[in-house]
This record gives structure tokens, sequence and C-alpha cells, in this order.
């Protein structure tokens, strides 16, 4: 009977042992190990488990195993291979740009050959009808429509390997076909079917002590439960976090829980037993507690306290001060004030946190999805007393990550569990479980006024942001340094006060997320600018264009940058679009009012800045780069690519310096064992500075082959074979590597450099200088708002982004795209309930069919330091959307939402407002 | 572990076979789709009976002036069906319920039984007044589905029961039906409310049928009979303007507050959507034949 027989990818397979309940996503990966078939959600909410069953797309994850008996099923994997439409599909992916960390694109594909074999890739309401089941966090969803829409007539050759020495060339991702396959390994796929399962029991409360039943009774009377570990289990310290002055966050939860879904102990056990386990059956008593759950309260005199020695629930203040702040808003001609209030936003990258460790000779090594190898290899070393050179990690390929992925999740767990039971272990959080233990972005409460001369010139911009950041540190410290030196957004502020207060809640713990409390802040700050240019009568752009920074004008921090202030060139980028959706709006308007129909059009805009790297803080990378005798040149790339692209912009920064011609790059890594420390995969950092690693690398390992064959350092090189040849001023020599004497590792040449951005610290008043670089950025949100219902339906983006050098203009756009539809969602719909929306259908992120069309203008206004004049971007592009869609829907609708998101009951009810004052 | 997990799936080919698996500790199941995310890990159900594979179970037939739509038809199949147009909010419905990988595996039936209050397919059903069809072992017996459903994920199903099919009373040519969902994002949403109306019109013009309900704004989806029975004999031709719905004709609503909306804009919204929804219908009859078949071609 639990025998299940079916054709799988054409094949006829047989699966034993199958559960009656047993999902057909599960079966597939674990009896069938058919890895391609991802799972996001076990709910049908996020269509990435999305296989053929008969032809007919459905979610593997909500259709029992049992039911595809005798039929046909087929995978992204098999389809590619077997299926003519799909293996164009899959071009086309590919040439397109369609999948960045690849997590969905099974899903993708597999959905979009469902109607490809009919040709209704053709229409575009097709393609979304046919992709609006599966999310993707990554994109923003356009280039996977254009690759659906564009499959069949998508040709040419790709770039050749040649042009990757070539800034500015579109190059293919270096790992994109294997992401649009199904082969990319995360997490969960790395983890071996027969490992033993980890179960981590969580706090159903806010605020609980909690008391442990006897466990070791509890294993005893479990066939199959190999051991629970808590706090008690823990060798080293039972704390880990970000900032050395401020860990905080236990492993396990000791006495006290203070957030819903905090951890308190793990359960070791096979997975036959662990399938059936009901945390439930754990023997733990709670006993809740009063809980501080919003900032107001914790800063109540008698409000509980989360930590002895933070007073007032303060976790930390920042500041930046310049000129007289009071002073010129006294003298400012008009003044807008604004209180501004976010919600938790919720990461929603499509792929859990997931992972398996194992102990091999003594040393650890642990697999799992991380932004930061080097961070989980030192706070592994704190947590389990076990020095670094005991510990490997490897992380595995990232499904998503957006910031929280640099703190620990699985790890910790996994590698007690593998020391404890001295076997192979695995973990893969449920949705849930991912949702209500990780980091969000921070809940925000922003006051503010600013000011301005009768002629349009800022005068006076005071601000208070304080930030929710939970119940433990994480990233809270650079939130709190960041906010005030953005406060002022891209315009010069002579006269300034910014203020940034981190507060403890007993909530999950806020911490980085896309943007560090910058694009919470420009939401409150581009929505005051709008109105203050309204009150002065002055065009929303020109007032921008009149206040925005320049080269050689000093920014709140008093840093001065000679060169790369790229704001205005964005803003007159956008400058004829923004005259003539405004006029387009206008007539569409009117025709709307003399039919009747309650929708209306507006269009708004914003601006942004951002600084790539760490705030004031030494922030290096390091790369190491060999050739080997055979001539095959190895780059140890350190730096995570979580689907941003940093893999290949990295290797065209590479390319570029080295400059060898047929030179055959292979990557290694990321890896603690073969990858020097690149720093985190956050704060914009990875183009400019591992590129900058990257790049002296590469010039490092050029200057020894130049010298080698006693050539200057300008020579053209090039590689054949185990030959190298130079041509230097008409002369030839070649040198044959296999007879040159490698090290240890295999090396001819091999080269190892850091790069860490020029920055100082700041005094008192925030004066220094904070980046090295900022990037730059417009963009233009047009929108419809249903007046009737509230609603509204984004129509189109215009965004240009100054990114000093755009080394690969599909990623700079892809970014671009996938950073707009996380400020859509930010806008509009995202809203995290700690205990309440923890899935993705009470959560809710943007679908294919809420993300418009995107216009990207690049804007190159090269830096001084960037490499090939290059600046980071990640960040950067979700910074203005939320703050452009506010004031689309105030000129739309004449209302201002001050509290994201802007559901249809808040825009519904601000305009019932505004009809009663009227 | 410790206790005993009786765990079986079965697979009835015929509906005599199907009924006579209902018994003791079991779970009727089909599309699956909201059944395995309300799966519990550790949760144990005796016996999983998927019905399938029961034959005839999800055709769709016209016999003695009644639509019959068998209990397993997917809301793929209800879409791709040639229905006359008075289908068009069930079909409008259909496109709406999750994603096209929900609507290829979800039921019919499974939807209504499942007893959501934001069951997608249930304002539509009540505003062609359907009636289901319910078999045991011995009888079989026919329920309207305002009576069928009694509460949040409550139903008149006894032990044994099994419901076969949906059935639809036939209308004249001169009805036309919408169904308007409101919900925060494009696809895979649950609603915030939403709306289905039928509407009849006389060859005078005047409105001679008027079948609405709302869904999402209490514990069942209602039909609003107030607001019925004030359309009947009013012209079609000017709805657009003479048409008012407001908070009032909501009285027998019983909103909530929850994540996707306050109760007070619930209300707001489902007489919107009401205003819409029968605008809607009582166009497609004014437009006559011929307006765009609502299918999705495979």
């Amino acid at each position: 009977m639990n025998q299940l027989r079916f054709t799988l990818n054409g094949q006829d397979v047989v699966a034993p042992g199958v559960r009656a309940a047993e999902r057909l996503s599960e079966s597939l990966r674990e009896r069938l190990l058919q890895r391609d078939v991802k799972i996001g959600c076990n709910a049908g909410d996020c269509g990435a488990c999305t296989v053929l069953l008969d032809g007919k797309p459905v979610c593997a994850c909500l259709t029992l195993s049992f039911q595809v008996s005798g039929r046909h099923v087929e995978t992204s994997s098999g389809l590619v291979a077997r299926n003519r439409d799909a293996a164009r599909l899959a071009r086309s992916f590919h040439l397109g740009g369609a999948a960045q960390c690849g997590i969905c694109t099974p899903g993708m594909l597999v959905s979009a050959t469902a109607i490809s074999t009919n040709g209704l890739e053709r229409d575009e309401d097709s393609i979304q009808d046919a992709l609006g089941g599966v999310l993707c966090r990554c994109t923003g969803y356009r280039k996977i429509l254009d690759a659906v829409h564009h499959a069949r007539k998508t040709g040419g050759l790709p770039p050749s390997s040649a042009e990757w020495a070539s800034p500015g060339v579109r190059m293919n991702r270096i790992d994109g076909e294997r992401k649009i396959t199904g082969e990319e390994v995360f997490g969960d796929d790395a983890a071996p079917a027969n490992a033993l399962v980890v179960k981590v029991i969580r706090s159903p409360h806010a605020r609980t002590s909690f008391r442990f039943g006897d466990l070791d009774r509890f294993v005893a009377s479990h066939e199959g439960i190999a051991c629970v570990l808590t706090a008690e289990d823990v060798p080293g310290r039972n704390s880990f976090g970000i900032f050395p002055q401020f860990v905080d966050q236990p492993v396990f939860a000791e006495g006290e829980a203070r957030f819903v879904g905090e951890a308190v102990a793990a359960v070791v056990g096979e997975p036959d037993t662990m399938w059936w386990f009901d945390s439930e059956e754990f023997p733990v008593t709670w006993h809740k507690r009063q809980a501080v759950t919003d900032i107001e309260h914790a800063l109540m005199v008698r409000a509980p306290q989360l930590h002895q020695t933070r007073a007032r629930n303060t976790l930390c203040r920042g500041k930046v001060r310049t000129g007289d702040a009071d002073r010129a808003l006294a003298a400012a001609a008009a003044t807008v004030s604004s209180s501004f209030r976010t919600s938790f936003v919720e990461h929603a990258y499509i792929e859990p946190e997931a992972g398996f460790a194992r102990v091999e000779n003594g040393r650890l090594s642990v697999h799992a999805g991380t932004q930061s190898a080097y961070l989980d290899l030192d706070s592994l070393s704190e947590i389990l007393a076990m020095s670094t050179d005991r510990i490997r990690v490897v992380p595995t390929a990232v499904g998503g990550g957006f910031g929280s992925k640099l703190d620990l999740s699985v790890q910790p767990y996994l590698a007690l569990a593998a020391l404890r039971t001295g076997k192979t272990v695995r973990l893969c959080y449920s949705r849930s479980e991912s949702m209500r233990s990780t980091t969000k972005r921070h809940p925000a409460r922003i006051s503010l006024r600013v000011g301005a001369t009768r002629d349009g010139q800022i005068s006076g911009l005071k601000y208070n942001g304080k930030f929710d950041t939970g119940a433990y540190s994480s990233w809270g410290p650079a939130v709190i340094s960041r906010v005030p030196v953005h406060a002022s957004g891209p315009y010069a502020v002579k006269d300034y006060l910014a203020t940034s207060h981190a507060v403890h809640t007993h909530r999950v713990p806020a911490g980085a997320f896309r943007g560090f409390g910058v694009p919470q802040s420009a939401a409150a700050l581009e929505t005051a600018i709008d109105e203050l240019a309204n009150k002065i009568g002055m065009d929303p752009l020109e007032f921008r264009l009149r206040n925005c920074l320049t080269n050689g004008a000093p920014t709140v921090c008093g840093q001065v940058f000679e060169t790369g202030v790229g704001i205005k060139a964005c803003l007159q980028a956008v400058r004829e679009h923004w005259t003539s959706a405004r006029n387009e709006a206008a007539s569409i308007n009117a025709a709307r009012v003399r039919r009747q129909d309650s929708t209306r059009r507006g269009v708004g805009l914003a601006a942004a800045w951002y600084g790539c790297g760490n705030t004031a803080l030494p922030n290096p990378s390091t790369y190491k780069a060999g050739i080997r005798s055979d001539g095959t040149v190895v780059l140890h790339q350190g730096a995570i690519d979580i689907g941003q692209g940093s893999d290949t912009v990295i290797t065209q920064i590479f390319a570029n310096a080295l400059a060898i011609e047929n030179a055959d790059i292979r990557l290694v890594g990321a890896d603690t064992d073969e990858t020097p420390d690149a720093g985190k995969t956050s704060a914009s950092r990875q183009t400019y500075i591992s590129g900058n690693a990257a790049r002296l690398c590469a010039l490092a390992l050029r200057r020894q082959i130049t010298r080698a064959l006693n050539a200057g350092e300008d020579a053209c090189l090039s590689i054949d074979g185990n030959w190298i040849e130079v041509k230097d001023s008409g002369d030839r020599r070649r040198l044959d590597l296999a007879t040159v004497s490698a090290n240890e590792s295999g090396y001819v040449f091999v080269a190892c450099e850091t790069y860490s951005p020029p920055t100082t610290n700041l005094d008192e008043n925030g004066q220094g200088e904070p980046y090295a670089q900022f990037g730059y950025a417009a963009q233009i949100a047009t929108v419809d708002v249903d007046t009737s219902l509230g609603t509204v339906s984004a129509v189109r983006f215009v965004a240009a982004h100054d990114v000093g050098k755009a080394i690969n203009p599909t990623l700079v756009e892809g970014q671009i795209h996938g950073g707009i539809a996380q400020g859509l969602g930010m806008a509009l719909m995202e809203d995290f309930v700690p205990g309440v929306t923890d899935n993705l259908h009470d959560y809710l992120i943007p679908t294919i069919g809420d993300m418009p069309p995107v216009e990207t203008i690049i804007v190159e206004e090269p830096d001084a330091h960037g490499p090939l004049g290059a600046k980071g971007l990640g960040e950067h592009v979700l910074i203005p959307t939320a703050p452009a869609i506010l004031n689309a829907i105030h000129h739309a609708c004449g209302v201002r939402i001050r509290q994201l998101p802007a559901t249809p009951a808040r825009i519904m009810a601000a305009i019932r407002n505004s009809a009663d004052d009227r | 572990m410790t206790r005993v997990l009786q765990l079986k799936y079965i697979c009835p080919s015929t509906l005599a076979d199907a009924t006579s698996q209902l018994n003791g500790d079991y779970r009727i199941v089909a599309g699956c789709t909201d059944f395995l995310p309300a799966l519990r890990q550790g949760s144990s159900v005796g016996r999983l009976v998927d019905i399938t594979r029961v034959h005839g179970l999800s055709d769709i037939r016209f016999v003695d002036g009644m639509w019959r739509i068998g209990a397993t038809a997917t809301w793929s199949e209800i879409l791709k069906y040639p229905f006359p147009e008075y289908f068009d909010g069930l079909k409008l419905a259909a496109r709406e319920v999750g994603s096209v990988q929900i609507q290829n595996s979800g039921t019919i039936a499974g939807n209504i039984c499942n007893a959501s209050p934001a069951a997608d397919g249930v304002p539509p059903l009540l505003a062609l007044d359907a009636r289901l069809e319910i078999r045991n072992q011995e009888t079989a017996r026919l329920v309207t589905l305002g009576d069928f459903l009694t509460g949040v994920r409550r139903t008149v199903l006894q032990p044994g029961d099994l419901v076969t099919a949906v059935l639809v009373p036939a209308l004249s040519d001169r009805h036309g039906s919408s169904f308007v969902k409101l919900g925060s994002r494009k696809y895979l949403v649950i609603s915030i409310a939403m709306a289905a109306a039928v509407i009849g019109i006389d060859r005078a013009g005047l409105i001679n049928d008027a079948r609405i309900a709302v869904g999402a704004c209490s514990p069942v989806a209602k039909r609003m009979e107030g607001l019925e029975a004030g359309l009947l004999g009013l012209p079609a031709e000017s709805l657009a303007t003479t048409l008012k719905v407001s908070t009032r004709h909501m009285n027998c609503l019983s909103p909530i507050d929850d994540v996707r909306g306050p109760a007070g804009y619930r209300l707001h919204a489902a007489a919107e959507l009401c205003r819409q929804a029968v605008l809607k219908a009582a166009d497609r009859v004014l437009d006559g034949p011929g307006h765009q078949r609502l299918m999705r071609a495979e």
C-alpha cells in the first residue's frame, strides 16, 4: 500500500514507504531526491514547488503523494531537459536575467511552460494569470514576464567569455543556468535525506517564564529521539549578536523568553520520528507575563525592562547636528511638521532558513544559507567554545536574504546537535517559524519638521526617529547610526538636527533589512518635502533640484565629495517624464470625472541617497586569487551572492583588472576553509568594497606575472593552455606555467589583497566621513487610486539611479526592479504582526499582477573610490519607492497617508475624513 | 513515538465504495488545498478518503432543468466549461480562487465544505440559488447552500455524508451575473470583502430578478435580501445613476476587524462592491450575447 508508483519526468518510478498524508513535494525531494522542487511555504502561498501533474501546474505541497499514483509528474529540470518550450524558456530566462536568487525560478519556469505549449505567452495578461501563483521576492517580476513574453524571439548568442573583462557588458549570471533548471543547491537541498532532524521549541508568548518537565524521561520514553538541547547544553557563551558591545540574544532563552517564537529548546531525532513529532508534546510549562508591545509603552517609567543594563528599554541613540535647526526653522517662510509611523516588514525570501551540519575528524562543518560566513564562524566559535580552526562554515546558495540572513538562525542548533550526537543533522525552518523568529525591518515612529525660505531653499530640518528594535540588539545599532546621517535626504541642509533612538520591546528582533532604517526615514522626509514644495507653491521636482547636494557641497556630516554626487543628474533624468506624466494624469482625470469614474491617477516623486559600507567603521574585504600550472585562474570569492549577482559583477571587475586574454576564471567559495573574509553581504558594499579587493588582487597577480616575464606592468598578457604570453612593445615572450614550481595549494602565482573604504569616526555631533561613497536615486510612481474603495494600483515607475558605473546593466536593472517591488509592498500591503501574520497568505507581498512596468535610467557619475567608478546599489533601489507612491496617492486624491502600509482601509478613511473636512 | 498511528489512504472509484468508507475516524479529501495547509505536524487522521477518482464525480451536466456540477469538479474545469452566461459570476470567482495551481486542484465542493467565511465560490453560488446533493450509504438529499453553511467551518454534514454535486437551477438568458472581490493584491489573496450578483431583466428593461450575496463580512456569506427587493421593477438602463447602495443595506452583515481591514471599512466596501456587482451583472444582460466569454484557455 505505501509504495507509490508514477511517472516522473518520463521515467517510471517507485517510492517506497510513503505516508498516507505525505505531500508530493516531500516525496519528490526526500524519497526521489528531486530537489529542483523547492519548498517555500507548504501552504500553496508561494508556488515554488509547482510541478506539472498530467500537464497542469499544481503545488506539490498541496498534493497528497498518493494522488499522483499512475500519473505523470514533471519538474523543472525534467522539463528543461525534455520539453522544447521549457528549454526555450530556460534560455530566455538566462539571457534576460530573469533569475536572481533562483529559489522561485523552477516554479516560474514550470508555470510558464504550462502556457507556452499553447502559445499563450504572447499575451501579458495570460502570463500574469499563469505566474500569479508564484511569488518572487528578488526580481520585481518584470524580467520574468519579459523572458516568458519573448521566449520565442530570444535569439543570438550570449556574450562571449572574452567579454568578461569589459565593464558595461550584460554578461549572463555566472550561476544563472543552474538556478533556472533548479540544480542550484540551497540550504535544505544540501542536507542528506537520512540525517537526524532538529526541531526547535519556541515560546508561544511575547513574554513568558517557563519550566521544563523531566527532559531525560522525555528522551528515554520516546523512541527515535536522540537528545534534547537547552541553554545548559551550550558549552560556550549562550548569546550572539552583531556588535561586540551589544551581544545579547540567547541561543536558548534562560528562564524567560522575550518574544513570540524565541527558542527555548531543541529536539533532535530520527527523520521518521520527527515527522510525527508534535511540539505540543514537549514537556514545558509557560507562565505568561506582562509584555511591552510597543515603543510608547516601552518608554513609560513603569514599563517592564527587557535588559537590566539598558535603562528605559533603550538600546542606543544616535545624533547628527550641524548649524542651528531651531533658528533656521523659526526664520523659515513655511514649515511642515510630520508624524509618521511604519510597521514591521518581513523579508519574505522564499527560501526559509535551512542547512545541515556534521562532525568529521573532530572538525565541525555547518552548511547553511547565510549572508556572512565569517560572522557565523566567529559566533559559533564563541557559542561552542571551540577555536575557529575547528569549525568550517560553508554557505549554501541563498534563496533570498535582504539582510535577515546576516544574523544566525539555524546554525547554532545544527552545530550543537551535530556535536552532541556526532551525526549529520539537518534543520529547515517552517514558514511560520522563519517568520516568527528571524529579524524584521524596524517599525518607526518619526517626527520631523522642515522649513523653506520663500524662494524654495530648505531652512532647517529637525528629525527624531524612534525605532522598535524588538527584544535583542541584532542590527539595531547600525540603524541608529545610519539614520541621522541619511535623514536629510540628498539635500544640502545647513541647519540640521537628527536624533535616533532604538527601543526594546517584547517583540521579534528588528535587524538588517535593505536600507537599515533609511527607507522609513525617507518615507517621512520625502512626503514632507512634497508638502513643503506645495506649500510654497513650487514644483516638487524643481524644489528638490534647488536643494540637492552637488559636488563640493558639504553633507550634514560636513563631508565633502569633489566628484560623484549624482542626485542632480538623477532628478534631471526624470524631469521630462515628470512633466509629461503629470500632464497625462490631468487629462486622464478630467475624462474620468466626465464619465463618473471614481478612479484617479496620481504621479509622485521621491529622491534618495545611501552610503555604501559600514557607517564610520572599518569595513574590509579580502580576496585571494591564483594561477595554476595548467593556466586556470582561480578567484577565491568570499563575497556571498544572495541573488543580487555579486559573483558575476566581481568576476567582471576582476577580469577587467587582470586583463589576461583567454583567461579561464574559476570561482571558489564562499567557504571559510577556502576563501578569506570578504565581509558581509550587506550595506550595498560588495560591488564597491569586495569589487575593489578583487581588483587589487587581480593587479597584484598581474604584477607577479609581468615581473616573472620581465615585462612592464601594462604589458598585454594572454593565456593559452599552460602558456602565458606577454606582448610588450612589440616584444613577445612566453612562460610555461608547468615548469614553475607551485605552492602547496597548486598555485604558480598567488595574490591576496584587502580593501577597506577610507572613512573616519564621527564626532559627538555626527561630523566626519561616515562613508567613502554614496549612491543617489530619483523615482517617479504613477498610480491609480479607486476613491470608492481606497485601493491603489501602480501603473508605472520611472527610476533613475546613479550607480557610478554600471558594470553589468542587466543586474543593475534587476536590482532596481526588485527594490521597487519591495518598496511597493512596504508602501501598500506589508504589515508583520507578531503571532498573527506569520504566513504568506496573511502577510502579503506583491505578486506579478501588482508590479507595473519600470523604466530604468542608469546614471553614471563616477565615484572616486569605486572599482571602475562603480557604486553600490542593492539598498538604494527601494528607498524612494514608498514615498514616491505616497506622493502619487496624494496627487491622485489629495490625502496624505502618514502610516505604512497605506492599506485600502487607511486610504479610504483618509478620503472620507478629507471629504468631511470640506 | 509511543502512540499508534493508523493513517491510511483510500482512493475509492465508485460512489458506493466511497460512502462505505465514511465511518469511524475518517477525513474526506479531494483537492487538498485547504486540508494540507491546515494539517498540523503530528496530527493523526484514521483514514484519508480521497474522492478525486470516484467515477463521474467531477462531471458537469444539465439534468432536469438543473445544472449539475459534480463535487470534485475543479475551478479550472468550471472556468473551461461552456456554461450559460449567468454563470459568469461563478467563473469570475473561479479565477480568483488562489492561483492557477489552486484552481487546478481545488474543487467546488471542497471550497463549500471547508466553510470559510471568505470562500470565493460561495457568494456567486448563493446568488445562483445553488443546492447541494448529499449522499450517505442509505439516502440522498438536497439542501440549499444557505442552509448547508451554519457557521465558521460548520456545515450540516453528518458523519457518513458526502457532498456529491452542486445543483444550480436554470435561468432565462435574460439573466446576467457578476462577482467582485476586494483584496490588497492581485493574486493569491484572501478577500477583505466580496460580492456576487445575478440580475434578471425583462423585455421591458425592468429588473425582475435580483440576487446579491456578500462574502467575508459575516461568519457565513449572506444574501442581501433588502437590497434585492429594492431593485425589483427598476429600469436597468439608468441603474448607473439611480443605484445607491449604502451601509444601511448591509445591516445583516457582521464583519470583524482583522489584519485585512477593520469592520467599518468592510461594511463600506461591501456596499460599494454590491453596487459594482449589480451594475456589471445588469450590463451583461444589456450588452446582449456576444460579449467576451469568460474562459481561460488551457
